[in-house]
């Protein structure tokens, strides 16, 4: 028997607010809005689509926290943050939202820290930066840690207080100009859920593998960022109506090559150079390309999309391979150290730490040495650019358009920037943080976590103003409940027609649908097969094709649980997928070269195009573009 | 594969409806085969190596095999994760062994307290107010930092 549509019961779940993910965000939502529900007598729900004690992009580990200001152990100000991430991502960045994590973020960390997060000290106790704001952890549990800390306190909460595992939320409900809730589905159970919410946070990631990823076979779920970032965020916002801003502003981070191994401490805590092999030092001897992308290119640190542009450079000249330079490295850190014993002891000490950095966050690059026989010491490794990704907490800026707190704006930013409640969206009650949260970069997790922290009370305060529960019409829920499973019965329909099921006239698999989609971007949005170069000609081949594709996914066709969320899976990537390339279409530039190459509008335009290039859905379907300011807020 | 289950060590955690690693893995991927007692890895080709099932399985039945398509064979990364540390074996192609220990958390499993017993002003307590839960305290700093002067 095929499972069907029929099989489903309806369950609705009545809440005040409804977190919407299991990650470092929605963990950081969960925290603060139990504490702040209980002495309100608010309920708070979290649906998470995986278990929350490994869910979202921390469920390997990670070896650093990205994001410390310091401003105790440094003295320094949220100011001073503001500054890098202007600069990092070429002048677009919302000031208010990156000021706002910052001031906030340290007392994230440091309530990591009670919670039991093993943060490395040095002999006088003060935490180890990797760089500038980076810290050293040993973070094989930290997502454990941080999803303990989030149960424990939607504990306190007794029964105004539920997490729902395994579910996977589609489509939002909508109550007019309002959010009014969500639906899904769960992957273990013939239930298809009704959430009913006075106020939602969205945090449910950014996007993977909606760009070709250089693996093929077994190693195609080898992404940097993890396989499960589907894009949901992106389409829940999008379908309820929220306005999109930095939608062009992929993120393509420079790894070791294949595993995706983490460069970030052979960088900045062993001070590594990068080579290619038949050019040298790029970041030395390309110094010159960097005078055309200034102001951004003549600061330190140089922004990531540069870096990866002057490698590329040389590769595209075929000087490649690019190598991470471990050998010297090593070298100089046991040279420093004048006595024989001592040395031997540091070449340990480093050793150790180098296996840390991918045993606690990218276990398939130890993999990778071990399988190759590295010694890091004797040899470089490869470096490489991955595949694009849309991830609005690292160096991409992907995200939703939402209001910033009222304290950090100028008579000016207030105009554009705030509209009443910090971290909500343009649509009414409907909150973002994490990934689903736009041009607030380099927050990375722990910001993240602080982003949920913000975006959950503000959520709260929205619902004390607007204490009704919206109305949800049963036609509506009706129409998702049959939109939501429509892939189960397309399979029931029409597998007995074939011998195989996997091919049939009559509909498509997610997997191949996936594969169509890869296709599309990787060959027309700029992918690795481009090496990340695209053109209006080509952008506007991928958008006919991607219409047809979109046609295409009315006839996603499922044959369980697990194949119904990956045919949903499909449907959050092509919305992600969509706004990308409409966006990239508008700004007729290349900003961040290392991330996009425009071959048609190759230069940067400060006179033009120092500007947000936003985008949302009418009620009608379109989608519509919005030009918005830049404000420097301090 | 990249993770697998060793037939002879897994028990289908006893017959219970889920399986650990299937309760684990971020991507849905481990199903238990009901008429074996054995789970498996459903779709290898979605799989990030994250390693969640290698580590929770009370069986120690699974492990990772480097992908097939770029991994030379022969290497393997072996954790036995405890309530305090994990300690790692990694075997090279070529049969050299490493073995490393890394600390996992500075408290007792189940025991992270939310407000970390950081203090919370009571101005906070306005939902309107951008102080967070242990703000200022938990900052270090006194007080959180603003522009309107």
């Amino acid at each position: 028997m095929t499972l069907k549509s029929s099989d489903f019961q309806t369950v609705e779940v009545t809440t005040d607010l409804l977190i919407i993910g299991g990650g470092m965000a929605a963990c950081g939502a969960a925290v603060e809005a139990a504490y702040w529900a209980k002495k309100n007598n608010m309920k708070v729900a979290v649906v998470d689509k995986a278990a929350m004690d490994r869910s979202g992009a921390v469920a390997m580990g990670l070896s650093a926290l990205n994001q410390y200001v310091g401003m105790k152990a440094k003295g320094r100000k949220p100011e001073d943050y503001v500054e890098y991430v202007r600069q990092d991502l070429m002048g677009v960045s919302r000031e208010d939202l990156v000021y706002d994590i910052a001031r906030h973020v340290d007392g994230t960390v440091h309530l990591f820290e009670k919670w039991g997060l093993p943060i490395w000290k040095d002999a006088e106790g003060n935490y180890v930066f990797e760089g500038a704001w980076q810290l050293m952890i040993n973070g094989e549990s930290y997502k454990i840690i941080v999803s303990e800390a989030a149960k424990n306190a939607m504990a306190t909460l007794g029964a105004n207080g539920q997490i729902f595992e395994r579910v996977f939320i589609t489509e939002p409900i909508m109550d007019g100009d309002r959010i009014a809730g969500a639906v899904g589905f769960s992957v273990r159970e013939n239930k298809f859920y009704v959430f009913k919410a006075k106020a939602v946070v969205c945090a449910m990631g950014g996007a993977v593998h909606v760009f070709k990823p250089r693996s093929t076979g077994e190693g195609f779920g080898r992404s940097w960022y993890p396989p499960f970032n589907s894009g949901s965020s992106c389409y829940f916002m999008m379908k309820a109506g929220a306005e999109h801003t930095c939608q062009e502003v992929r993120f393509i981070p420079v790894r070791f090559k294949d595993a995706y191994g983490p460069v970030g401490a052979w960088f900045l805590l062993f001070k590594s150079r990068a080579t290619t092999a038949l050019g040298g030092e790029y970041m030395v001897t390309r110094k010159e390309e960097l005078q055309k992308w200034a102001p951004y290119g003549l600061v330190k640190p140089i922004p990531a999309n540069l870096r990866n542009w002057l490698m590329m450079l040389d590769q595209k000249e075929g000087k490649g391979p690019a190598y991470m330079r471990t050998e010297e490295a090593i070298k100089a850190i046991v040279d420093s150290e004048p006595d024989e014993k001592k040395r031997k002891k540091r070449l340990k000490e480093v050793e150790s730490e180098a296996w840390e950095d991918f045993l606690d966050m990218t276990i398939s690059q130890a993999i990778l040495w071990a399988g190759t026989n590295t010694a890091p010491e004797e040899k470089p490794s490869e470096i490489q650019a991955c595949e694009p990704y849309f991830i609005g907490s690292h160096s991409g800026a992907s995200g939703a358009w939402l209001s910033g707190p009222e304290d950090l704006q100028t008579a000016e930013s207030k105009k554009d920037y705030f509209w009443g409640y910090n971290r909500m969206s343009t649509v009414k009650g409907l909150f973002g943080a994490g990934d689903a949260s736009g041009a607030s970069s380099h927050k990375f997790s722990d910001g993240s976590h602080t982003e949920g922290r913000i975006a959950a009370k503000s959520a709260l305060a929205f619902i004390k103003d607007n204490n009704t529960q919206p109305k949800v019409d049963p036609a509506q829920v009706e129409a998702l409940r049959k939109k939501t499973l429509a892939p189960l019965d397309q399979f029931a329909q029409y597998c007995g027609l074939t011998t195989d099921p996997n091919v049939n006239e009559n509909y498509i698999v997610p997997e191949q649908y996936m594969y169509r989609l890869q296709k599309i971007m990787d060959e027309y949005a700029g992918g690795v097969v481009t090496m990340f170069t695209t053109n209006e000609p080509l952008m506007k081949t991928g958008l006919d094709l991607l219409q047809m594709l979109k046609e295409d996914s009315a006839k996603l066709a499922a044959r369980d649980h697990h194949e119904l969320m990956r045919a949903w899976e499909c449907m959050h990537r092509t919305m992600q997928a969509e706004t990308h390339i409409r966006t990239m279409l508008h700004r007729k530039e290349t900003r961040w070269p290392g991330y996009y190459f425009r071959a048609d509008a190759p230069k940067m335009d400060n006179a033009n195009w120092l500007k947000f290039v936003n985008i949302k859905l009418t009620k009608d379907g379109k989608f519509e573009i919005i030009e918005r300011k830049i404000h420097k807020i301090c | 594969m990249p993770s697998y289950v060793i037939v002879e060590k897994c028990d289908g955690c006893k017959g219970q409806d889920k399986t650990a690693c299937m309760y684990i893995c971020p991507n849905d991927l481990m199903v238990l085969d009901k008429q074996r007692m054995k789970a498996y890895n459903r779709d290898p080709k979605m799989c990030w190596e994250c390693m969640c099932c290698v580590k929770i399985c009370p069986q120690q039945a699974m492990a990772v095999r480097g992908y097939a398509d770029f991994v030379p064979m022969g290497a393997q990364a072996t954790p036995l994760r405890g309530s305090e540390d994990i300690m790692w074996t990694v075997k090279f192609r070529n049969g050299t062994l490493k073995r490393f220990k890394f600390p996992i958390r500075t408290t007792p499993e189940g025991k992270a307290v939310p407000d970390g017993g950081f203090k919370t002003d009571p101005k906070g307590d306005d939902l309107k107010s951008p102080i967070l839960m242990g703000e200022p305290e938990c900052l270090r700093v006194p007080a959180l930092p603003t522009l309107k002067k």
